[in-house]
């Protein structure tokens, strides 16, 4: 084995940050954590507790997300797209997989991937919140619920009551006043997932259905859409163990990558590794 | 000479202001501009100064001054009755609020825009136009000019759905109207002679347009597509014969580029087809916005853009009447997504994607604007079978959705050039 490569990419997302490290042996460590206000420094902290920021020849670093540009200013190397980088880190973890649905913070998008980890099609939601993570944590707001326990509180309701409206502020409403019609909140919460879902499906079939699907980001933790989802689209979902670091992993991966090539050239360049790969659990492809 | 035109001054002055601060954001701090653009940046600098100044003394001189927004306007029956065409303003968020004060909030924000500019009494070529010459090219535009009529005096000239013998027959009698209307505003009768010369002066204003866009074709383009765009909204305002004469030396000093390979772009930058609906000054902001992420516009598919000049009227017709024939001819040549069936349209934008060697090609639409919202179906699917990768934004005036168009062009650039 030659001298082990690491390169580290972050997603500033609109409402979570997180950095993976990753090596040619695979996952080194990652973290999530909530953006805040200075997102930037956070994630600058993070790393320099990780121990490898300090080296003068630390790790190439690309960002992605919302605040990649702002990252490049002074922490990345690099930017890529969301939508590039959820392509290589679903195509890094499961090699097959030919769809990536991120249910993010701002942004629901469908990725079409073609054999070789490169996308060849994409769709993302329009400027407003409709169908996001946002929409779904405004709707368990009117319930009083976390958002982490939404998905398990719809999947109790004994029936469904649809939710017309897409806009968030105009569902909210509609909510508002079926519960205050003495509605079955459980089946109302359903009835959210359900226009999530429906929305989804819609912008898959626009790109044309591919299998396998991935789904990813903060909306695959939502035990009610990974069920509905696959009701819908007639199969299982792939869901990896953390789905809302594909982003950064994908970034890393893309990372690792231009480190190679630059290794590649310079045989003798700086060698760096991680001491603390141990202590995270190591996502293997699969 | 605002007060004169009943302008509401201090409005005026914050559009101004703000006009200024984009425009040298967005276009002088282009890196290897062509030293000729320099007339087209004086013509914007005066747009409101000027050339309004200029159009207030025609008007002293007996002319009269048309507002129009289409490509549907022949320009050419104006001049020969002695007018002056002259484009309206209709591409700026800050008068909108303006209009949703009569209008729905759910229409196309040209449409909104340009009422908007006509109700805050801000825009120096509404206010002064002697009339307005509106068009039926989409529902909304339609009704706007009933609304605009109750503030300045409005003809709407039919323009027929179908490219048949019946439609023909429609647009060629509006011509008619139109003629004696124009007559009518200019106290004189449209003669052969003077429909000739007007025919000429608005076929070498085309030409010009055609050479210089020919250059972009070259790998990699002499100008920017944002240089190149502001050239076809200048094309709306600028005097005829001095417009062609800048873009003629424009193109003079861009061959000269192209054999000294300059050029504004990187020798590899992804090569962009915009396709769809017109940008009127000052909604620069989807070019801004490519080209700022490395790519190059090398041709708009627009009313701003190939629509303006592609074929010419027939300079060889021997009466009134002929030339007349050879004004509806031409004009109702121009694919605009208006017309159903429409594949014209579709073919041409194969055909242009291929002739300007586009990498990849943006759908521009404003939001609302069905008609070509509602055609990306088809021209995507045409795309996709040409070969060319093509990418849908809809958008409007405002700012806010910057970020997200960015991380999609981006992404479509990630995927072109991977």
């Amino acid at each position: 084995m030659p001298q082990c490569m690491t390169s580290i990419g972050i997603d500033l997302g609109s409402r979570t940050a997180k950095y993976v490290i990753l090596n040619q042996s695979g996952l080194v460590a990652f973290q999530v954590m909530d953006g805040g206000v200075h997102p930037l420094e956070k994630l600058r902290r993070a790393l320099e507790k990780e121990g490898i920021m300090k080296a003068a020849g630390r790790p190439g670093i690309v960002a992605t997300g919302y605040g990649r540009h702002l990252a490049r200013k002074d922490l990345a190397d690099q930017t890529i797209t969301e939508i590039k980088a959820f392509a290589l880190g679903a195509h890094y973890l499961y090699p097959d997989v030919r769809m990536v649905i991120d249910i993010g913070g701002q942004d629901t998008k469908v990725i079409a991937l073609d054999g070789n980890g490169s996308f060849d099609n994409f769709g993302i939601n329009d400027r407003c919140a409709a169908g996001t993570g946002r929409f779904l944590e405004i709707m368990a707001h009117s319930f009083e619920i976390d958002i982490g326990q939404f998905g398990a509180f719809a999947l109790t309701a004994g029936g469904l009551i649809k939710v017309t409206s897409m806009c968030t502020v105009f569902a909210e409403s509609e909510v508002i006043s079926l519960l205050a019609k003495g509605e079955d909140p459980q089946s109302i919460a359903l009835g959210v997932h359900q226009s999530v879902v429906e929305r989804i499906e819609t912008m898959i079939n626009r790109l044309g259905r591919r299998r396998p699907i991935l789904f990813a980001g903060g909306g695959a933790l939502n035990p009610c859409l990974v069920k509905l989802l696959e009701d819908r689209l007639g199969g299982n979902l792939i869901v990896p163990e953390n789905p809302q670091i594909i982003g950064a992993l994908g970034a890393a991966v893309y990372a690792l990558k231009q480190e190679s090539g630059v290794r590649s050239r310079e045989p003798e360049a700086r060698s760096q590794e991680s001491g603390e790969s141990d202590q995270w659990p190591v996502i293997s492809g699969q | 000479m605002w007060r004169s035109l009943n302008i509401d001054l201090d409005p005026h002055c914050n559009l101004l202001n703000v006009l200024g601060q984009v425009y040298s954001d967005i276009y002088l701090k282009q890196d290897n501009r062509p030293e000729a653009m320099e007339y087209f940046d004086f013509v914007l600098s005066e747009v409101h100064g000027l050339r309004i100044r200029e159009l207030l003394e025609h008007k002293a001189r007996g002319g009269f001054i048309a507002g129009a927004f289409c490509l549907f306007i022949p320009d050419e029956l104006i001049l020969a009755a002695g007018g002056l065409p002259i484009g309206l303003c209709g591409g700026a968020d800050l008068t909108i609020s303006k209009a949703e004060e009569y209008l729905p909030r759910n229409i196309c924000p040209l449409i909104k825009s340009s009422v908007g500019f006509k109700l805050a009494k801000i825009c120096p070529y509404f206010e002064s136009a002697d009339f307005l010459l509106g068009e039926t090219t989409c529902d909304g535009k339609k009704k706007a000019w009933e609304i605009l009529n109750d503030f300045v005096p409005t003809r709407v000239v039919q323009v027929p759905h179908r490219k048949d013998d019946a439609g023909r027959g429609v647009y060629r009698a509006e011509l008619d109207r139109l003629v004696k209307m124009l007559e009518e505003a200019g106290r004189t009768k449209i003669s052969f002679d003077a429909v000739k010369k007007a025919i000429e002066l608005m076929n070498n204003k085309r030409r010009a347009l055609a050479r210089l866009y020919e250059t972009r074709k070259c790998q990699p383009s002499p100008i920017s597509g944002k240089d190149a765009l502001l050239i076809s909204q200048v094309a709306f305002y600028d005097d005829v014969a001095r417009f062609t004469a800048s873009v003629d030396k424009l193109t003079g000093e861009l061959t000269g580029r192209i054999a000294q390979g300059i050029s504004p772009f990187a020798k590899d930058a992804p090569r962009i087809m915009l396709s769809g609906c017109p940008s009127v000054v000052p909604n620069w902001k989807l070019h801004h916005i490519i080209e700022s992420l490395g790519a190059a516009v090398v041709v708009e598919e627009a009313c701003t853009g190939t629509r303006y000049f592609e074929t010419l009227v027939d300079e060889s017709a021997a009466d009134l009447n002929a030339q007349l024939d050879a004004l509806a001819q031409r004009y109702l040549s121009i694919n605009c997504s208006c017309f159903t069936p429409n594949h014209e349209r579709t073919e041409q934008i194969i055909q242009y994607a291929q002739e300007y060697h586009a990498d990849g090609v943006i759908y521009n639409t404003l939001q609302f604007c069905h008609t070509y919202n509602v055609e990306y179906a088809r021209v995507e699917k045409a795309l996709k079978e040409a070969g060319f990768p093509v990418l849908k934004i809809e958008t409007d005036y405002t700012a806010e959705d910057a970020g997200q168009i960015q991380t999609r062009i981006e992404a479509f650039l990630e995927r072109i050039k991977p």
